[in-house]
């Protein structure tokens, strides 16, 4: 199996961010870099998928030069190749990204042939728009579908087995949607897949011999400009303490029953 | 000229999540001089159809199709992006749930516009020269986004929670008109082939109380006692990123912004320390009591009401002053 991953280089969740005095990006001083969370498990699928049936992975990632680290990170966890689409620091905005990755991912295919499959991440950690995926699927006209917690080859298409089919599994309220997706496909993963590995000493030895190619994209902005980034204001409340230890119970319990969940 | 507002629904029963975008359009529609239809879509849809009047829709589009019996996001998409057309809809807004933030980037992608998603604010009137402006949720809350909108077609939709679905102080008409989309075979590829119920009843998202537990815990067997106060409550039990990492519970049971988010009556967050992308998954509860050894955590700080000591003792308490005033 050919398989992309496109991933995100976003501050490391948990800290808090600051935001640059013109307000246009994050104050990336004392912060930490990671792939976005549900992007690492995406890779790590990724992974496994070629682990179970052969192939190989690449990764992608549109960002500025640091993002590199991201790349490398995927290397040392067991990805293929790499590919970079660099960018200034400020984030492109969604189309833009969009349009890029998908010239980008078409450069590949026409050298190396197509990806059966392509991973996005649900949402990107930071950004969080909600639609580089779909964007990306459609202009190379594959199926897509979002919110993916796991996933099979080999699938039922018109009551017979075909190994050329993704079963993926959707969680919603209480249970599972379940698609087959004929590939070429593109799936957009949530965190909960998987739980993705540590490098190995080997990994991480590997991932400093990793070539990573370079692919600079011009492409037109889209229609949503960003203004500026903000906190936004905290609502200050005095925190009321019902006691100390095991002894406050009743006081939770009167709680409990003010609010009417004790019924 | 129209806003067109996508309702979700199950088999009939519209979600609470289409109740917040109803109620985020109507004066939205009113500042941008337009007039507010809805659509429902599939199986179902002629129930969920009725009442919307209600909630402020002057135009029920009901659409049906072979291929819309059940969820699918490109057939989702391209029935509304056939609405818009048909129509001449300039607007477009849904709930910014999986589905919603999914079938708004199906539309997007296919009409190749802008889609502003998760906004908690949006005006109309905007920069003065017809650009909408927005606010927009970044980090799942933790940061906002100022943007503006420049397209002919407006696709938004406004983040889950941020406001409170209610009926409309003056109903419209909510007239149902019946919509047949010509609908390619290509979009069953993504249709729901089946599907996989695991819990019946009260999950995280819609329980009144969650009691959630975080690395304080300590062990998937210490989550016992968390379990016994969700039941006696009638709750669901939650955890912290961290919990699910050291594979102490399933992925399924996360609060967060990876994880669900929660609009409880109550969240009782007991052994967690209140990290940013914990609490975003949290804010929406209505109450928030934290049970934590650290007077100085996160959650503590930020809960309205605090227990000071150690869980483990703290719980078991509550749930026996719970069934002692029982009886």
């Amino acid at each position: 199996m050919r398989i992309l991953v496109c991933v995100k280089r976003v501050p490391a969740p948990g800290a808090r961010i600051n935001v640059t005095a013109d307000g246009q990006t994050v104050d990336a001083a004392h912060l930490g870099f990671t792939t976005s969370p549900h992007e690492e498990c995406a890779v790590e699928e990724a992974v496994q998928l070629t682990e179970a049936h052969g192939g190989e992975v690449t990764v992608m990632t549109l960002g500025p030069a640091a993002a590199e680290e991201q790349l490398r990170y995927a290397a040392s966890v067991g990805a293929h190749h790499f590919v970079l689409i660099p960018i200034n620091d400020v984030d492109w905005d969604p189309q833009r990204t969009a349009s890029a990755l998908a010239e980008a991912v078409a450069a590949v295919e026409e050298t190396d042939g197509a990806f059966d499959l392509i991973l996005f991440g649900n949402e990107s950690a930071d950004a969080g728009g909600f639609q580089v995926g779909v964007r990306v699927a459609n202009h190379l006209g594959r199926p897509i579908v979002n919110g993916i917690k796991g996933i099979d080859i080999g699938g039922e298409q018109g009551g017979e087995l075909d190994e050329g089919v993704a079963v993926a599994r959707r969680e919603i309220d209480g249970g599972f949607e379940v698609y087959n997706v004929p590939m070429p496909a593109v799936l957009g993963v949530k965190e909960g897949i998987n739980l993705p590995r540590y490098p190995t000493m080997k990994g991480r030895l590997a991932s400093k011999k990793a070539v990573v190619a370079t692919d600079e994209r011009t492409v037109e902005a889209g229609g949503q400009v960003r203004l500026r980034l903000h906190r936004p204001v905290e609502q200050i409340s005095e925190t009321v303490i019902l006691g100390t230890g095991p002894e406050a119970a009743p006081a939770v319990v009167d709680l409990l029953e003010e609010l009417g969940v004790l019924s | 000229m129209s806003l067109l507002v996508i309702c979700d629904h199950d088999r009939g029963t519209l979600s609470d999540a289409s109740l917040e975008a109803l109620t985020f359009g109507r004066p939205l529609a009113a500042a941008a001089g337009l007039e507010m239809g809805a659509v429902v879509i599939g199986a179902g849809a002629d129930a969920a159809a009725t009442g919307l009047g209600m909630h402020g829709a002057s135009t029920v589009h009901v659409a049906s199709h072979p291929l819309l019996t059940d969820f699918g996001p490109e057939a989702w998409g391209e029935t509304v992006v056939q609405l818009v057309r048909g129509t001449g809809a300039t607007a477009v807004l849904a709930c910014g749930t999986d589905r919603g933030n999914e079938v708004v980037a199906q539309v997007a992608a296919r009409l190749d516009q802008p889609f502003v998603a998760n906004c908690r604010s949006v005006d109309p009137t905007g920069d003065g020269s017809g650009n909408w402006t927005m606010t927009r949720v970044q980090w799942g809350g933790s940061l906002l986004e100022d943007t503006t909108l420049t397209a002919e077609i407006r696709l938004v939709t406004v983040a889950h929670h941020a406001v409170e679905g209610v009926v409309a102080e003056t109903p419209a008409s909510g007239t149902v008109v019946p919509f047949a989309p010509e609908l390619d075979d290509a979009v069953a590829r993504t249709v729901v082939a089946d599907r996989v119920v695991l819990t019946r009843g009260i999950t995280l998202s819609t329980a009144p109380v969650v009691v959630g537990g975080g690395r304080g815990v300590g062990s998937a067997e210490a989550f016992a006692p968390l379990e016994e106060l969700a039941g006696e409550l009638g709750g669901v039990v939650g955890c912290s990123r961290a919990v699910t990492n050291n594979g102490w519970r399933p992925h399924s049971d996360q609060v967060g912004q990876t994880g669900t988010r929660i609009a409880p009556e109550i969240y009782i967050a007991s052994g967690i320390s209140g990290a940013i992308q914990h609490w975003v998954g949290a804010m929406a509860a209505k109450n928030i009591l934290a049970i934590n050894t650290d007077r100085e955590a996160n959650m503590v700080t930020r809960a309205g009401h605090a227990v000071i000591g150690d869980l483990h003792q703290v719980i078991p308490a509550i749930t026996d002053e719970v069934r002692r005033r029982r009886g």
